[in-house]
């Protein structure tokens, strides 16, 4: 049982301001069901004072969200649209007396939530930055395609920059495994190796707005980031053949082969034969055909033996 | 007192085992390697433990017995010692529902040590894949791992088959049975199963002890390298107490397996049905007709398992979720998202996993107060519109 605080309890067992709002003028819609939270915050605003006059939500999601988005409504029925614009999800947690560190995304949802909303009443669209990829921190919503972009543009080295940059393991700090592991691997690439532990690590950022989890703002000396082009299938596919045709002759000394039989997305499949084939080493072999792709392309895939393929 | 229906998690220490368990905190505190008599009792006692888990699961021997701390412990040892005895085979075969303690180990043992990992599949039932399971075996697989039965859904895999399966390509079988072990009838002696994990306080033993079965004849390398105890297969000194309250606790539930298999399962029964018949949008998850006698697993659609564990809470009653917010993680169980449960209701699977202290009030307590449970809910998510799914409801990262 996560140690909630009373404020969080009674917010979740009686929550305020539950259900749908008839009269909304804005409406924030955010959240996956396939991350366990989602949120619809109505807003009923005044549009010659920007109060708001009213405020309701449906939440989809575990105590916290609940009860976040309960005192999200709370916060900000009464306040004008601009003054809403501050609340925080900081402010969110306060309010609850606090969130236990796993459950910060619940008062981050909230938060975003409220900016969807305002936007959808100003007519405006509103974008949000999560990303695909692996979820990798957690408590502060940071996917793996945010820090490989921090790292990339900032060149960033050890584990304590990440989180100066991206408030990725700034919490509980569960993920930070996985961030040193990929950060070790967006190093690999270019021929480094991360940076120890420094004796005195810079302190991690305070929790803040949602401003500052969002888009990540890189250093004004740093270059700006050059998007990467993004390849075609056909050219991905160019690639990998061309790929598996530079490690043939390595393969054919030692008496086995390689050929491509399908790429599914990050899935690319291969069929080893000859000494290859059923070799001991095999799992070796397609970790260094999965290094060389990954080289090549620039991107993380997966290199996986044919026979493992998905049965039709 | 409440209603506990979380034994899946870990189940009440039986009194008796207690009883049991008294003296050798205090009276007989001797270490049983010590050559005087404070020893010898403690020594002699242990025996008694190893004699009544033999009993229990069917061993041939008493000595195949290796008191571990527990679950994970005896899993690790299962497959880093087939690792180790058989170096030249680098592959492992799993499934994709086993407990983290298989499946950390085995992410491990592939990101680092470069062994290749065939998880196999299940289908919606959570029945394992026997044909991709067939691929997988060849003459470069060390060790199988493969549960008895899910610790989520209750589903039994056909263990005998497997194991019977890995011998014919000289892979060693071990299963993890920390779920099965005192609630099916097991005869090792008789079988094709190498190593075999329990856990004593699945089946009211304390926490923090535990067996591994190894049949006598199979390759070992021991873990945990030190000192002779247990025939040099586990070094440390014995946690006496455990042990004994381990042993107590297998010999009442070898009094009791018929107990599980027809009141426990009776309790079960009568819960889920009722359940799913007061409940609109609600399912049953693995496969009913064959799974654990204790374990009722429903995935309630359009809302999330930690919400329904807190209102639970709030009426005295203790179950579980394989969801997501309980673990801190944000993913829903990896066993509902491997038996293809969608997005809105694998988040909402609920389990409720009885004992032989379950008692037929208790199950109605909880028929009476669920239905309120899920209404209340379901009145909070955008997903639901009072009969089923909501249209229109797209959230911006969906």
């Amino acid at each position: 049982m996560w140690n909630y605080s009373d404020k969080l309890k009674e917010h979740f067992f009686n929550p305020k301001n539950a259900g749908v709002l008839e009269e909304a003028n804005a409406v924030g819609e955010v959240g996956s069901i396939s991350c366990g939270d989602a949120l619809r915050l109505m807003l009923q605003v005044e549009p010659e004072t920007q109060v708001i006059q009213d405020a309701r939500f449906q939440t989809f999601g575990c105590g916290s969200a609940i009860a976040s988005s309960s005192a999200l409504t709370e916060m900000i029925i009464g306040k004008t649209v601009e003054e809403a614009l501050q609340v925080t999800n900081k402010d969110i947690a306060d309010y609850l007396e606090g969130l236990p560190p796993e459950k910060m995304h619940c008062s981050v949802m909230g938060a975003e939530a409220l900016r969807a909303a305002i936007a959808n009443y100003r007519g405006e669209e509103w974008v949000d930055d999560h990303e695909e990829g692996e979820l990798i921190c957690k408590c502060f919503g940071v996917d793996a395609a945010m820090i490989e972009r921090a790292v990339e543009v900032n060149a960033l080295t050890s584990l304590e920059q990440v989180t100066n940059y991206t408030k990725a393991g700034a919490s509980c700090k569960t993920c930070h495994e996985k961030i040193e592991d990929l950060l070790e691997s967006l190093l690999a690439k270019q021929g480094k190796v991360p940076e120890p532990v420094a004796a005195k690590a810079p302190a991690a950022p305070a929790l803040v707005g949602l401003g500052d989890i969002a888009p990540l703002a890189a250093p004004e000396a740093a270059k700006p980031a050059t998007p990467a082009k993004k390849l075609s299938n056909v050219q991905r596919m160019q690639i990998v053949i061309a790929a598996l045709e530079e490690m043939r002759p390595y393969l054919k000394q030692d008496g086995g082969d390689v050929e491509l039989v399908d790429i599914d997305g990050k899935n690319i499949y291969v069929r080893l034969s000859g000494a290859c084939s059923g070799c001991q080493m095999a799992s070796v072999t397609i970790e260094g055909i999965q290094t060389k792709l990954v080289e090549k392309l620039g991107e993380l895939v997966r290199v996986i033996p044919h026979t493992m393929m998905a049965a039709e | 007192m409440g209603i506990y229906l979380d034994n899946n998690a870990t189940t009440r220490v039986d009194p008796a085992v207690v009883a049991e368990m008294m003296p050798f905190f205090t009276e007989h505190f001797g270490n049983p390697s010590s050559m005087h008599g404070y020893g010898a009792a403690v020594g002699g006692k242990i025996e008694w433990a190893r004699g009544e888990v033999q009993k229990l699961i069917g061993a041939a021997f008493d000595t195949e017995i290796v008191f571990t701390s527990g679950g994970t412990e005896s899993d690790s040892t299962a497959i880093l010692s087939a690792l180790k005895a058989y170096p030249k085979r680098r592959e492992i075969v799993t499934s994709v529902v086993e407990h983290p303690a298989i499946l950390s180990l085995c992410d491990f043992l592939e990101s680092k040590e470069g062994y290749r990992i065939h998880r196999i599949p299940v289908d919606g039932k959570g029945n394992l894949d026997l044909e991709r399971y067939e691929a997988a075996l060849s003459e470069n697989v060390a060790v199988v791992s493969i549960m008895w039965a899910n610790n989520e859904t209750g589903t039994i895999f056909p263990i005998e088959l497997l194991a019977g399966m890995a011998k014919k390509v000289g892979a060693l079988f071990h299963t993890d049975a920390v779920q099965a072990v005192g609630k099916l009838p097991m005869d090792l002696a008789n079988s094709a199963i190498d190593m075999l994990s329990l856990s004593g306080h699945k089946l009211h033993a304390p926490k923090g002890i535990g067996a591994l079965y190894v049949k006598r004849g199979v390759r070992f390398r021991p873990m945990l390298r030190g000192g002779h105890q247990e025939r040099g297969r586990r070094a440390g000194t014995e946690n006496a107490p455990a042990i004994v309250g381990l042993g107590k606790a297998c010999e009442l539930a070898r009094e009791s397996l018929p107990i599980e298999r027809t009141q426990v399962a009776a309790l079960r029964d009568r819960l889920e049905t009722a359940l799913v018949e007061a409940i609109p949008n609600c399912f049953v998850t693995g496969n009913p007709a064959n799974r654990l006698p204790n374990t009722a697993n429903i995935a309630f659609e359009f809302i999330e398992g930690e919400a329904i564990l807190l209102l639970l809470n709030e009426e005295g009653i203790a179950a579980s979720s394989g969801s997501a917010c309980t673990s801190g993680s944000l993913e829903p169980s990896h066993v509902m998202r491997a038996m293809g449960v969608p997005y809105t209701a694998a988040h909402g699977a609920t389990r409720f996993s009885l004992s032989r202290d379950t008692t037929a009030e208790e199950v109605d307590t909880v028929i009476r107060v669920m239905p309120g449970i899920i209404e209340r809910l379901r009145k909070l998510s955008p997903y639901w519109t009072g009969q089923g799914a909501a249209a229109g409801f797209q959230p911006v990262y969906s």
